[in-house]
């Protein structure tokens, strides 16, 4: 993707999901058994071409930056160009915690205009999908659109509303209207949440939603500027796994079970990048029983584990029974633990024989190191 | 250049004939091992984790696959400002410039490589070796002793002892003697090929060594000997962990099966003393409804809907529905189809064995091509090829090529590429 510089911004809200991301921010939030969210957009940026990324953090992002590093596992510690992490600090009028998506862009504005880049890439981490930019740029200059919004076509769930920005288009893929968090959908093109358009624009637009006070990217810039500017819909068609909920995010991780979606979303287009840990393979004793599972490396499993997830150094004790769960890094699950429907958050013990069981629809969430 | 304290010399020049078609098209040490690790990660591992941060690495054989995955030595922690890894290939100097003829001779081509970093101590290395060990403290040794050079040995049980170099000391670990393979061995002090040498004493002894028409410019055979001959003050250091040559088939074997046991006979989880390598970007693997997965290692990107029982998988392979994996060590990528069974087998980087295939059962026979290198029931498929569907193939078979219409290879054939079938 020629001349593009990409924004990521990882200040997202996340208090749906507030068991596993108290400590850490969303775009840290593990995910399919080695990785974490931003990964993907950070993975397909940089296999779309992109040199030149910054990363807009706020809250929690210490685990964040221990994941991306010097950015060398996306090939981002570049003399030239690369992975800038831009963290909030008290500048002139702000107190260092971003009054909103405008406030933070305008934060980085001295890293944007430092780029020579001639379009800008803006992006959550939540969305997760294996997507090459290539195309949406080239749609966005055959359009000669001011600003490309990224959408997908989905079935709308009534109970979701409130979470879908909604896109309305004509013909042409033009842009008519926008809706953030309607109560009645009018079109089932949700947003993704990912704008394309040149990098001299987004100043503008900054700047002077910046000195109206204004607080919010897509209510006060993306909504207001429809009919003004020439704002396109680009569709995406490939997989894509919305994680705003604990309940999304137990669904979406339990997809990966399936061998399509795997491919989809790890192998279509490039592959994903992560920070290396540099585990052991994983290791199976002679009574480990395995059915339907996703095993990273540095795991050891003795006991019984069916339709789980297992993050990088898992320890499965003899007898252990593990059902449908998700289970992070370096979790210990002791002797004749049963674990059905539950998410463990990093290193978390099991003590043995004792036993957690959620639902389908509300998975147990423990935290980060606690001992049960 | 900064002043180094010691730096590393890996001997990665060998051309591990006694591995058989796994060093057909690279070097012994990129020989992948234990389910992710290829076999020099072993050596530069010890290197990073002991503190060595200057590692000159000899090639001469087959060098590009393992150039291409040393690369700047970023995944072993060497990509330094001052000193890191380097690729040593022989080269030409003035008029002159050849192979190197032996282990002394490849370091003596490289004494202006050395001389950069000023060393006071050099630690010789080969990369075939399986085992954890922190030189550091066998440099301390070194020091304490006061020695010109220090040999690594490791106790063998006494029936072995005339496979290897016996180091016979006296009660101080002082070195009197060096015996190669003896009849009637006097110690079970087997040397492991690691030697730390003051420098200066190192390099006369290798200029001499030069010069001498009749040597045959190797450690183990001129230096060693020509030391203790001249009373230079020589100690063994005693190792008591795990160590294993892989230089053969069997024992390669062997040490990928070492993985497996519990409590592990050589432990990779042990987080102080990590193996570090290149690691390949895949997701964890899966393993399906229908499997039983026992005693084995498995890495990322691979893909099992089979059953596994004490094998070692590396990353990215794919095991169909219905197949048994016996036994057997599977290389990166390779791809098994359905209801094939496997027994003993080790299987190349990338080869594909399609649906209905019988590996490694039958009598067994010594290879008839190679009886010295396949002998202990082994069957090896070369990396790259692909068995067609219903082939049953027996033990110590070696298959170089895909198989097309040879639907059976009893025990102890050689499908070789050369031969026009």
């Amino acid at each position: 993707m020629k001349d593009t510089l990409g924004i990521i911004y990882a200040a997202e809200d996340d208090t749906q999901i507030r068991e596993i991301t108290k400590k850490r921010s969303i775009a840290a939030l593990p995910f399919g058994g080695r990785y974490r969210l931003i990964d993907f957009t950070l993975s397909n940026m940089v296999n779309s071409g992109i040199k030149n990324i910054g990363i807009i953090t706020q809250n929690n992002y210490a685990s964040l930056v221990d994941h991306l590093g010097t950015g060398k596992e996306w090939d981002l510690n570049r003399k030239r160009e690369g992975l800038s992490i831009l963290s909030p600090f008290a500048v002139n009028d702000s107190i260092g915690w971003y009054k909103g998506s405008i406030d933070a862009l305008h934060s980085a504005m001295g890293f944007i205009k430092k780029g020579n880049e001639k379009y800008v890439l803006i992006s959550g981490t939540h969305m997760l999908c294996n997507m090459n930019f290539n195309e949406c740029q080239n749609f966005h200059i055959e359009k000669g659109a001011d600003i490309t919004v990224i959408y997908k076509e989905e079935d709308i769930r009534k109970d979701k509303l409130k979470k879908y920005t909604l896109l309305q288009t004509d013909e042409d893929g033009k842009v008519t209207d926008i809706e953030a968090y309607p109560s009645i959908p009018k079109s089932n093109k949700i947003s993704m949440k990912m704008y394309l358009l040149e990098k001299e624009l987004l100043e503008y637009l900054i700047e002077e939603a910046s000195a109206r006070g204004y607080e919010d990217f897509v209510k006060d810039i993306i909504i207001k500027k429809i009919g003004k500017l020439k704002v396109y819909g680009y569709p995406y068609k490939g997989y894509l796994a919305r994680i705003d909920s604990i309940n999304t995010y137990y669904r979406y991780s339990m997809e990966l079970l399936k061998k399509e979606v795997r491919d989809e979303l790890f192998y279509r287009e490039g592959l994903i990048y992560t920070r290396i840990k540099d585990e052991v393979p994983a290791k199976y004793s002679d009574n480990a029983l395995v059915k339907n599972c996703l095993v990273a490396d540095g795991c050891i499993i003795e006991g019984e584990i069916e339709n789980c997830i297992l993050f990088r150094g898992v320890r499965i004790s003899k007898g252990a029974k593990i059902k449908n769960s998700i289970i992070f890094q370096e979790c210990e699950i002791e002797e004749n633990a049963v674990l059905d429907h539950v998410i463990l958050d990093k290193k978390v013990v099991v003590k043995r024989g004792r036993t957690l069981i959620g639902t389908e629809n509300y998975p147990v969430a423990i935290t980060k190191g606690e001992v049960i | 250049m900064i002043k180094k304290e010691c730096i590393a010399m890996l001997l990665a020049g060998g051309q591990g004939n006694r591995l058989g078609i796994l060093t057909k098209d690279l070097a012994k040490p990129a020989v992948p091992f234990g389910g992710k690790y290829r076999i020099i990660d072993f050596t530069l591992s010890n290197c990073t984790n002991s503190g060595i941060d200057t590692v000159g690495v000899l090639t001469q054989y087959r060098p590009l696959k393992l150039n291409a995955y040393i690369g700047t030595g970023q995944p072993w922690d060497l990509d330094r400002v001052n000193g890191g890894v380097y690729i040593l290939p022989p080269y030409i100097k003035g008029k002159k410039g050849e192979w190197y003829k032996g282990t002394a001779n490849a370091i003596y081509q490289n004494i202006e490589f050395i001389e950069q970093y000023d060393p006071k101590y050099v630690l010789i290395l080969s990369g075939d070796h399986i085992y954890k060990m922190d030189y550091s403290s066998m440099i301390k040794y070194h020091v304490e002793k006061e020695a010109d050079c220090s040999i690594a040995v490791i106790n063998v049980p006494l029936k072995e002892a005339s496979r290897f170099g016996i180091m016979n000391t006296d009660n101080n670990n002082k070195i009197y003697e060096f015996e190669e393979k003896p009849k009637n061995p006097k110690s079970t002090k087997a040397s492991m090929g690691i030697y730390v040498f003051s420098w200066d004493i190192l390099k006369k002894y290798l200029q001499e060594d030069e010069l001498d028409p009749n040597s045959e410019k190797d450690f183990g055979k001129n230096i060693i000997p020509k030391m203790l001959n001249d009373g230079k003050n020589m100690y063994a250091y005693c190792f008591d962990g795990y160590w294993k040559d892989v230089g053969t088939i069997q024992s390669y074997f062997e040490a990928n099966m070492d993985l497996l046991e519990n409590p592990p006979i050589f432990d990779l989880y042990d987080i102080k003393w990590r193996i570090y390598g290149r690691n390949p970007i895949q997701t964890p693997h899966y393993i399906g409804n229908n499997c039983k997965i026992n005693k084995s290692i498995i890495t990322e990107g691979c893909e099992v809907l089979g059953n596994v029982y004490h094998s070692v998988l590396f990353s990215g392979v794919v095991v169909g529905e219905g197949s048994e994996i016996k036994d057997c060590v599977i290389m990166p990528n390779a791809k098994i189809g359905r209801k094939v069974k496997l027994s003993n087998v080790v299987v190349g980087e990338g080869a594909v064995i399609k649906d209905n295939c019988t590996i490694g059962y039958g009598d067994i026979k010594p290879n008839v091509l190679y009886p010295n290198i396949y002998s202990s029931g082994i069957t090896v498929i070369a990396s790259g090829i692909e068995i067609s569907r219903d082939t049953i193939i027996g033990k110590n078979v070696v298959v170089e090529k895909s198989n097309f219409d040879i639907k059976y290879l009893e025990s102890g054939e050689y499908l070789s590429e050369e031969e026009v079938s």
